[in-house]
């Protein structure tokens, strides 16, 4: 099988080393050769970040370049927008509509770009753009976005429900399982 | 069973296997979970130093008692650690000895993007370069086998990308490797009579490890169809070789770095009609290439500057490459900034309103450089603050008098700020030196630190008194401020600055992601009382935004403390309601 690419992007402490470490279990467990590459350090601090998530039969190289990438599941619009040059032709978009201002736009030195998604869309990228901020927190905490995303991303996958679930019930504690259980559904359906 | 293992916790994995029982580090990305990853092992000692040197230091006397020991440090630590690094390359080991050095190609984290390969020639120690977590956990055993085998420290060579990537591993069982200790004077006293005959030994092992280069496993041919070029690669750039090329050209992938074949090397570029070495940053086996009188492709084609990335590969060796839908919009950049609730911002913020000309120092806190703070003059390494403020100020004494200060955070200012405090006082220089104390390790992660009362394990450790500390050093004025209180940080920096001699002032509050940390409730602006001055932006703090003409306040990121109400003359920035 060809190597297939996932990226994670999104905002330092949005939660996508989360994302990352649940995909990883639910791909070893395919039987699939992977690597999974984040950086850690500075960025992480309200920076824009990513992970890198490759899998297919032989893997080699730990990081996805541009134009490379099946999916990118973001966490933030203008993250989405950032990294579509990542994006391979044919691939998709799964964003949440959330927007976080930068440093920039807060001290007003730049400004926000309007209507990313429609911009994206007539550069002829394939976008599926969900409010998961607002599941999360009908899911019952907003710190769930990165499990709705998930949510969003297995409906493009050939892996069952239950197969899902068994990897959300050894990622998260027992106490928070029912609430990710539940933003995993509400993201699928949405 | 298959494990899927970020490369430092492989590395960490092969030290358990291989039986190593004693790590002393210090944090620095991309490094830092090696030793964290360790300390989990119960069968493992494992312990934050206060710096690299110490560390090195600490891992060879515990080779010499006989256990298998590591330290583990980031580039620009093993600069710290040089000392011993050289000397340690005469005397050998008793118990093997693993020092591993991950470099930050492309500064995600770091200050400059030195390559550490070049440390292994110059100390004439053999290093080795895995190129994914599987390879990080078998080549850490065999550098535990090379250390015993040929008497020397081995260093373990990581970057960002191998350091903090997840790929499979197959874990194995735990041999256990020990062995006594024997007087020996003339290995282990590196006095001038000594090290004259031990720099001949090293000598001979190099010779020696060249030998062994010249067949080990893991300096390994991978026949190509095509043999119009062949590729001598390591490390992440082998990952992206094969990535853009596959099985096309032949390949010599070097998981030994230093020293390199010689024989190996001239039969390979011999079977091909073009030699291109493609390696991260510097020409380093280019070099050694040219060295050998072989013509090569290298970084006349491959820049030495920035993290390779399999574009380029692809580029430079004309393979074709998609590339994606380019957006026609300006993409602000996303800067890393500090937390909401950081306990550096009021200070920085002071020290900004009092115009004065700040050293800074590495850690969360260089982030005092960024807009809209932008209170910082310097940044250098680790410890630079105190004593580059000390030349400064002594420079210019009898002149205009400087508004000058260092910053230093409480984990900095162990590793290398005491001595220069050291300097301010014993040669006494008008310097006012800021410690940042907020209880923690913070960039790399919260890493406990011989401030904070825990040790690496999080048990209770000895906690060094800053005040006692400083004024045992020779500074009679020591301060504490909050840096919540921007009124209190005002007053006390102005009259530190205008003291006629050396002080100290410890700005302190724990880090505002320290689990034990209890926030306020989230701050709201009134939209009634503020007139949209944006004062409060002033501050920097990525809770606070202007729409509609009037502050806002995200009740997500805010924790209350308090610091833009302060910036407020019009009152509009209060506790929020009642949950």
């Amino acid at each position: 099988m060809e190597t297939k690419n996932i990226m994670i992007v999104g905002v330092g402490g949005q939660g996508s080393l989360l994302a990352s470490k649940l995909l990883g279990q639910l791909l070893i467990g395919q039987g699939y050769d992977i690597k999974v590459s984040e950086v850690h350090g500075m960025s992480q601090r309200g920076g824009s970040v990513v992970t890198y998530v490759r899998y297919g039969d032989k893997v080699y190289s730990p990081v996805i370049d541009k134009g490379q990438a099946d999916f990118i599941v973001s966490f933030e619009l203008l993250e989405a927008a950032r990294w579509t040059e990542y994006l391979k032709p044919g691939g998709k978009i799964i964003t949440s509509t959330q927007q976080i201002n930068p440093m920039p736009v807060i001290i007003g030195a730049a400004a926000y770009p309007e209507n990313l998604v429609e911009k994206m869309q007539a550069a002829g990228v394939d976008v599926d753009a969900i409010d998961a901020l607002t599941l999360a927190e009908q899911a019952g905490s907003a710190k769930t976005v990165n499990i709705v995303l998930m949510g969003r991303l297995s409906k493009y996958f050939d892996v069952t429900e239950e197969v899902w679930m068994q990897c959300i019930e050894k990622g998260v504690p027992a106490k928070f399982l029912e609430m990710n259980k539940k933003a995993f559904m509400l993201g699928a359906n949405a | 069973m298959k494990q899927l293992m970020l490369g430092n916790e492989a590395v960490a994995r092969g030290l358990y296997e291989a039986g190593c029982s004693f790590v002393s580090s210090y944090p620095g990305t991309p490094s830092t979970e090696i030793t964290e990853a360790a300390a989990k092992y119960a069968e493992i000692y494992a312990e934050w130093a206060p710096n690299e040197k110490v560390a090195m230091e600490a891992a060879f006397g515990a080779c010499l008692a006989g256990k298998r020991s590591f330290c583990g440090m980031k580039h620009v630590g093993l600069n710290v650690a040089a000392d011993p690094l050289f000397t340690i390359s005469y005397t050998g080991v008793n118990a093997g000895m693993v020092i591993a050095v991950a470099d930050d190609a492309g500064m995600h984290s770091s200050q400059n993007e030195q390559d550490s390969r070049h440390y292994a020639m110059a100390a004439k120690m053999p290093m080795l370069e895995p190129a994914d977590s599987a390879e990080a956990v078998a080549f850490t055993k065999l550098a535990y086998t090379l250390s015993e085998q040929f008497d020397t420290p081995v260093l373990l060579k990581m970057c960002t990308r191998i350091s903090h990537s997840q790929s499979i591993v197959e874990p194995a069982p735990r041999v256990e490797a020990s062995k006594p200790y024997e007087k020996n004077p003339q290995k282990y006293i590196m006095m001038p009579g000594n090290a004259k005959r031990r720099h001949p030994v090293v000598e001979e092992r190099t010779a020696a490890l060249v030998a062994y280069a010249e067949n080990a496993e893991i300096n390994r041919l991978e026949e190509g169809s095509d043999h119009c070029m062949g590729i001598i690669t390591s490390s992440t750039a082998y990952q992206y070789v094969k990535e853009v090329c596959g099985d096309t050209y032949p390949i010599l992938k070097l998981g030994m770095i230093w020293p390199m074949p010689e024989q190996k090397i001239r039969d390979f570029a011999a079977s091909v009609e073009k030699l291109v070495v493609v390696e991260e940053l510097d020409g380093f086996i280019e070099a050694h290439c040219k060295n050998l009188g072989l013509a090569c492709v290298g970084k006349d084609k491959f820049s030495c500057i920035d993290e390779l990335m399999p574009l380029q590969v692809a580029a430079q060796l004309a393979e074709p490459w998609q590339t994606g839908a380019v957006l026609e919009e300006q993409i602000p950049m996303r800067p890393p900034v500090m937390c909401a609730g950081c306990p550096h911002r009021g200070l920085f913020y002071t020290l900004k309103k009092n115009k004065v000309t700040a050293f800074g120092d590495i850690g969360c806190y260089t982030l005092g450089a960024v807009a809209p703070l932008a209170a910082l003059d310097t940044t250098i390494c680790m410890g630079a603050s105190v004593s580059g403020l000390h030349g400064f100020v002594k420079a210019q004494e009898g002149e205009e008098p400087q508004k000058a200060v260092a910053v230093i955070g409480d984990s900095t200012f162990m590793h290398s700020g005491i001595t220069g405090l050291v300097n301010v006082a014993y040669n006494n220089s008008n310097a006012t030196v800021i410690i940042v104390d907020n209880s923690i390790t913070g960039m790399t992660g919260h890493q406990q630190n011989p401030t904070t009362g825990m040790n690496l394990k999080g048990d209770p450790a000895a906690k060094i008194d800053l005040e006692t500390l400083c004024k045992a050093v020779g500074i009679n004025r020591v301060r504490v401020v909050d840096p919540y209180d921007l009124a209190q940080c005002d007053t006390v920096l102005k009259e530190e600055l205008a003291a006629q001699e050396p002080s100290v002032i410890i700005s302190r509050r724990p880090c505002a992601l320290l689990k034990y940390v209890k926030h306020e409730k989230p701050l709201q602006a009134d939209p009634n009382k503020c007139i949209g001055c944006k004062a409060c932006m002033r501050i920097g703090c990525p809770a606070i935004s202007i729409v509609d003409g009037k502050a806002k306040v995200d009740d997500t990121l805010c924790v209350g403390c308090g610091v833009c109400s302060q910036m407020c003359k019009f009152d509009a920035l209060k506790a929020g309601k009642e949950a």
